[in-house]
């Protein structure tokens, strides 16, 4: 079948810009034009429109249900539920197939899929969800993730049910430790809900093809991850689904797991039309994943000039009813619990359970924002009661090269957190507040709740320690195919990956590399697609380094060819032939040819795999191994004016400092720790996804809030390179840092500026101006 | 239901319109207009802005029935020319450079919003900037390249002037 009206396409880079560089982003004129095909923006001559029947209940059994109704709606196609999946009803993640692609018998979360419908209208498709008529028998649901762990046989919503993981940290003596302690703090602190609230919403286009296969156009993280877990539910061989990535609308996390795939999929077979389904926001509440919901106990020790001696240490996390990515999130919670600090005895005991509560996942930050929350109120504890300033007891406790993680892991690349720490104190502060103050400025804004009486200044830091790429074990690998050839007498490079381009700027910074390994000009994207080999996820901040590895490997392959041709055509040995601004140039002889002229007709191809060093699984009891390939550390400062009768926050500045390793490209890797940061900052002061009784209480961009352009400070940026031996160029992944970092720095302000203790994010009014909350 | 109107300056008419259709709905779907994005559907994000006669909408809350008769120039109307000889208004040209697209999801709509109001204050500081724009969500930026792209458009349409 011919492909859909505004499909994506190639892109190609324009102007210049190797590594280090910031040349446009090469699909920047399609994006600001409106020509960009975005998932939902794919359209085909005679397609049908899904939609999908979700559960109003968190937990109920299905007594009945009758499709006949719907089915009989004039203008619908198809009503289908489990019983007509193809193949296997259940996927997952990490093996863990337990998500019924259609519930079967019971829905475990509200806005479980139950029935789709396909109809030549979306309207018509909504009008005979309506007639779809479900006999239920309501049960009573498990939302109390703490209530799991002490009866997780009592509180099973699932056959795997109870507690998803376990994972122990246990190093040295904490009982000896807690003797010998001079200073003793503790906390307990909460993290909610927070949504990935990605502008485009959960989008695809599934096309029948004649080969009895599906063309599937979607926005996703990792095409071959979906791949895999779509084609056994479809009873379809990988080789028959052809997956192309759609323009993607956001994700940060919440596009790692499927949601619309495997249904569109099963529309379009059913029907042999194409079928587009396009989710709108409330239904994209219910549709993905959250970052997990947080319950913690810390207890420090420490010596009375502020040394750490001991932690111990409790992580709740709520996964809700199945397992996603819970059993990765509950690991990084656990070996990233304390964060970049040395503690020479530890216990940390991190927990994911199952509930009827809303299913939770991957989000930017992925386990280490919620034990980053705590331990940095933790730090702010142990300064007040060591009389330290927070800046110094950090610097006392911080990491280097060379210490140890939690997990026994040594760090061994740079780690310099004490440095990031003095220059975070070196950047200048924003003037006080004058008398004659913009109202626009003051907490409550046009809002005019104040005109600067009640308003306090605070000043608050925070330190986040995230992993870079796959941890645990998991074979991390990127593939990347390169093409060199003469195109209107010019050298000009393809690449070609099964990356996804999320809004990050992978594609640009694909094109630096082979900018500057081909010593080409001309270099353009191919859409990312599973017709080349699996480029992993667009997670864990790890694609500039994977994928951008493996385009350098290519490049690398493509130009030895070169390079031996030259060496054939000219008789200079390859070992002194390099490649410059096109030309093949010789150590003795300078220019000696130009690309084209060793090129002729004949293309050049490589395909690369680019694997980073193996990790190891946390020891089950002790927690102990080397789990991660890369750490990456920011560090923030917050300046907030505080109303501190109504409770309302202004963010005056916030200040980062981040080690990059090496900056491949500032303007987008500002745009990563603006974007990290300003979602820090929603966890610290607005979002949530409230939840009562397994219901989400506020599925919309109405009552879900998201930071305006008014709640975003000035932020100042101080970026520095320390490279990693082990990663291509350096460079160090830099996306999800400053997402860990903000949320501490903004609530210990709030602190400085109310003397509310604040162990909850995100912060509340009334937990700011209620009587009786002063430590 | 049939609905006339001008669009990009192109007259048009859309025929079997559901009364409940939007003006977001009729560009994207019928009209092979999807600029304008579906974002949030109630006029929270911002992602759908369209000029309406001159001023900027939500073309998600305008029902389509209500543009009989009028103009509507969406982001896909900004730029001048054609494929090839394409010419970006400086605004789409200083998003592009300034990097304040990622997703760009929103782009479009804060694009039009941001027309708008070096349309009506050529040279705004920055508070103006800002409640401008307050009706626009993005989750890629926090906001600061997007801040660059309307400073340096402003700067570049008056350098032209």
């Amino acid at each position: 079948m011919a492909a859909p009206v505004k499909s994506p396409g190639h892109v190609t880079a324009p102007g210049q810009g190797g590594v280090g560089d910031s040349p446009p982003r090469p699909d920047g004129t399609l994006k600001v034009t409106g020509e960009f095909a975005y998932a939902s923006d794919l359209w085909m001559d005679g397609m049908l429109w899904g939609a999908t029947l979700r559960s109003p209940h968190p937990r109920a059994r299905i007594v009945s249900i009758d499709i006949g109704p719907a089915l009989a709606t004039p203008g619908v196609y198809a009503v289908l539920t489990h019983e007509d999946v193809p193949g296997t009803k259940v996927y997952g993640l990490d093996g863990t197939e337990d998500q019924p692609v259609l519930a079967m018998g019971e829905v475990r979360y509200q806005g479980e899929p139950i029935a789709l419908v396909a109809a030549d209208h979306p309207e018509i498709a909504r009008r005979a969800m309506d007639r779809i008529a479900i006999e239920w028998e309501v049960l009573e649901p498990v939302t109390d993730p703490r209530a799991v762990i002490a009866d997780p046989e009592g509180n099973r919503v699932q056959e795997r049910g109870g507690i998803c993981r376990h994972q122990p940290v246990r190093v040295g003596d904490v009982a000896a430790a807690r003797r010998e302690a001079e200073v003793v703090v503790s906390g307990e602190y909460e993290v909610g809900i927070q949504d990935q609230a990605f502008l485009g919403p959960e989008s695809g286009l599934a096309v029948p093809a004649e080969d009895g296969g599906l063309d599937l156009y979607v926005s996703t993280q990792w095409l071959h991850n979906d791949l895999k877990q779509i084609a056994p539910c479809l009873a379809l061989r990988e080789d028959q689904i052809r997956m192309t990535l759609a323009g993607v609308g956001g994700a940060f996390g919440g596009r790692e797991d499927l949601s619309m795939q495997i249904h569109a999929g099963m529309l379009a077979l059913r029907t042999g039309r194409p079928v587009k389904m396009c989710y709108n926001r409330r239904e994209s509440f219910f549709g993905h994943v959250h970052r997990h919901p947080a319950w913690m106990r810390y207890e420090y020790g420490a010596t009375r000039d502020g040394r750490l001696l001991y932690a111990d240490v409790e992580i709740v996390l709520d996964g809700g009813a199945y397992t996603s990515s819970t059993l990765n999130v509950t690991a990084n919670a656990a070996s990233l619990g304390v964060g970049p600090y040395e503690i020479p005895n530890i216990e940390i005991d991190a927990y994911g359970v199952y509930t009827n509560n809303p299913p939770c996942g991957a989000m930017r930050g992925f386990g280490a924002v919620q034990a980053c929350f705590a331990y940095e109120s933790m730090m702010d504890k142990l300064a007040a009661a060591c009389g330290l300033s927070p800046l110094e007891v950090r610097r006392r406790n911080a990491v280097r090269q060379g210490s140890r993680l939690a997990t026994g892991q040594v760090i061994d690349s740079p780690a310099p957190l004490a440095e990031l720490l003095d220059r975070l104190e070196a950047m200048p502060l924003p003037p006080p507040p004058g008398p004659s103050r913009d109202i626009r400025d003051l907490p409550g804004g046009a809002s005019q709740t104040t005109h600067g009486e009640g308003v306090v200044r605070g000043v608050g830091y925070g330190v986040g320690l995230k992993n870079i790429c796959f941890s645990e074990g998991f074979d991390d690998y990127s593939t990347a195919r390169v093409r060199l050839e003469v195109i209107g007498g010019e050298p000009a490079a393809l690449v070609h990956t099964a990356a996804a381009e999320v809004g990050q700027g992978l594609v640009t910074v694909q094109a630096q590399i082979a900018r500057t390994e081909l010593g080409v000009q001309r270099v353009t994207i191919h859409p990312a697609d599973t017709r080349v080999g699996d480029a992993g996820s667009s997670s864990a901040s790890r694609q500039t380094y994977m994928t951008g590895g493996a385009v350098k490997a290519a490049c690398e392959a493509v130009r030895a060819e070169l390079l031996a041709r030259a060496e054939r055509r000219l008789g200079v040995p390859a070992a002194d032939l390099s490649v410059q601004a096109g030309k093949i140039v010789s150590r003795e002889a300078g220019v000696v040819a130009s690309i084209e002229d060793v090129l002729g007709d004949e293309a050049i191809e490589a395909t690369r795999e680019y694997h980073h060093r193996p990790t190891q699984k946390m020891d089950p009891v002790t927690g102990q191994g080397n789990s991660h390939n890369q750490l990456a550390l920011c560090v923030h400062r917050a300046v907030v004016d505080v109303d501190v009768e109504l409770g309302l926050v202004k963010v005056v500045e916030l200040a980062a400092v981040q080690d990059v390793g090496k900056i491949m490209n500032r303007q987008a890797l500002e745009g990563q720790i603006h974007g990290g940061t300003a979602q820090g900052l929603g966890l610290a002061l607005m979002e949530e996804i409230q939840v009562a009784g397994g219901q989400i209480r506020n599925p919309s961009f109405t009552d879900y809030l998201i930071p305006t352009v008014l709640d975003m400070p000035p932020m100042k940026l101080d970026i520095v390179e320390y490279p990693d031996p082990h990663a291509p160029y350096g460079l160090r992944g830099a996306g999800e840092p400053p997402t860990l970092s903000s949320t501490p720095a903004i609530v210990a302000a709030i602190r400085d500026a109310t003397g509310r203790p604040l162990t909850r994010v995100p912060v509340r009014p009334e937990d700011i101006s209620l009587a009786g909350g002063a430590e | 239901m049939r609905v006339r109107f001008n669009v990009n300056g192109s007259e048009e008419t859309v025929d079997d319109v559901w009364e409940g259709e939007s003006l977001l709905y009729v560009l994207r779907e019928r009209l092979g207009l999807p600029g304008a994005k579906n974002a949030c559907e109630q006029g929270e994000c911002g992602s759908c802005t369209v000029y309406l006669d001159d001023v900027p909408v939500c073309a998600c809350l305008v029902a389509a029935g209500q543009v009989q008769g009028r103009r509507v120039r969406t982001v896909e109307g900004l730029a001048e020319g054609g494929p090839g000889d394409q010419r970006l208004d400086p605004v789409q040209e200083a998003f592009v450079e300034a990097g304040a697209v990622q997703c760009g999801f929103c782009t479009p709509g804060l694009i039009v919003q941001a027309h708008d109001l070096l349309n009506r204050v050529p040279d705004p500081d920055d508070a103006e900037i800002r409640e401008a724009l307050a009706g626009n969500l993005c989750r890629c930026t926090g906001y600061e390249k997007i801040l660059d792209a309307v400073r340096l458009a402003a700067r570049r349409k008056a350098a032209s002037r």
